[in-house]
């Protein structure tokens, strides 16, 4: 019997995190009901004057779904390594770095891809003018995506931990820094008019190097994690 | 069987050390595991037999001397049974992450009911016992191609009708040229021959 090769295995892998999710749909409801409650949170504590929160939306949106991003991080490896699954998935004969891909891409469909579809409602909620929702969505697209994969190293890192979920905290955020910069400042240069497109390119560029590396560091934490 | 039947080991341990916590679990340990062997690692709570068995599949590369030398990929299972509480046991076979094979969906009904789990291939697996959960884990005894088998407490929840099952499988294994090495308290009884090692801590002063 010959093992499936790396492309077939990466589906499985995929399918089954979907299927995980698909079980229980509310891990997929969280993170936007978190995202809803805090964009909620803002016209209170800032006052509903209008221009005002358009002025903060393009940053206010951006910490919203890194904060999201960062509530849901933690349990990426979680239920896998309580169970013993994940030492099975370091024992497979498959690359270990294409199979954290493959969980990552799981997570990030499950909630940065569809918190940038459900983000215009949310915007539209501040204020922000129509023209800059496009911008918007590409810019949570290109940024989530790096931060489900800058949140797989710290999940990778701290699942042997029973509390890891302060310490991933304090991990990741200060590489998250640079996406909130660039991706609010995409949504910013949407409002005022100016293009877009090159804070833009720079969250592809994020995204191009961290799809390159952050798997190998996953599947390098991971092991480590599971040597303990 | 094969070559290696004759001569060359399925799994060699050369000169293993390992220290926890001040404690010497054992030193220049080395073991040989030829095909048609049946292991037994015996030894007190806390004695290192987990720790060996990780040594000796690959999990703990770091943190021990010594060298193991794996020429055939060995099937491990764990403690934990692997066995996802939403996926019924049929999708937790075929989606197994450990990638060692496609299987049809005939083999995996045909190992499930093997394991006495016939009825239960579509249920969601948080509605099984401890006990089952183990036996869809065992159930890749069944599957599995795998020359060498380690297994870590493979009676665990399992019931006393499981258990002589289970035993003759794994005579079965060892006298088609496979190997097994275990972890057990309980005394074997299997038509085999069972080789014992047991594992005496000393304190290191």
């Amino acid at each position: 019997m010959s093992p499936p090769h790396t492309g077939q295995f990466f589906a499985r892998v995929l399918c089954r995190q979907l299927l995980l999710v698909m079980r229980r749909p509310i891990e997929m409801g969280n993170p936007l009901l978190f995202f809803a409650m805090v964009i909620v949170l803002f016209p209170l504590g800032l006052g509903p004057a209008p221009d005002k929160l358009a002025n903060f939306a393009p940053g206010l949106l951006w910490i919203t779904a890194l904060l999201s991003n960062l509530l849901t991080s933690d349990a990426v490896f979680r239920s896998d390594f309580d169970d013993g699954s994940l030492e099975q998935l370091m024992l497979a004969p498959q690359p270990l770095f294409l199979s954290s891909l493959s969980y990552i891409l799981a997570h990030w469909l499950t909630t940065g891809f569809l918190l940038a579809l459900v983000s215009p409602v949310f915007a539209l909620m501040l204020n922000l003018p129509i023209s800059a929702l496009g911008t918007l969505i590409l810019s949570l697209l290109l940024g989530t995506a790096v931060l489900s994969l800058l949140g797989g190293i710290g999940a990778a890192l701290t699942v042997g931990l029973k509390r890891g979920g302060m310490l991933i905290s304090l991990l990741i955020l200060p590489f998250y820094m640079p996406v909130l910069i660039f991706g609010a400042a995409a949504v910013q240069a949407a409002v005022t008019g100016t293009p877009p497109g090159p804070y833009l390119a720079i969250l592809g560029a994020m995204l191009s190097l961290a799809i390159a590396l952050a798997p190998l560091a996953i599947a390098t934490g991971l092991r480590i994690s599971l040597d303990a | 069987m094969s070559i290696s039947a004759i001569g060359a080991p399925l799994l060699e341990a050369q000169s293993l050390s390992l220290l926890r916590g001040g404690r010497e679990l054992f030193c220049d340990l080395s073991l040989a595991v030829h095909a048609g062997q049946l292991w037994q690692i015996e030894g007190a709570n806390g004695a290192g037999k987990t720790s060996l068995l990780r040594i000796l599949c690959g999990l703990s590369r770091y943190g021990f001397e010594g060298k193991v030398v794996r020429p055939v990929a060995p099937l491990y299972l764990g403690h934990q049974p692997a066995v996802k509480a939403l996926l019924s046991p049929r999708e937790n076979l075929r989606w197994h992450l450990n990638g060692e094979g496609l299987y049809s969906a005939e083999q995996i009904d045909s190992a499930l009911a093997r394991v006495g789990l016939c009825g239960y291939e579509d249920v969601t697996s948080h509605t099984l016992s401890a006990g089952q959960h183990r036996r869809v884990n065992l159930a890749r005894l069944f599957l599995s191609d795998a020359r060498l088998w380690l297994l870590d407490e493979p009676f665990t929840a399992i019931d006393a009708q499981g258990v002589d099952e289970t035993q003759a499988l794994l005579a079965s294994h060892v006298a088609a040229g496979g190997a097994v090495v275990m972890t057990s308290h309980q005394k074997l009884q299997v038509t085999c021959e069972v080789h014992t090692l047991k594992l005496v801590q000393s304190l290191i002063s």
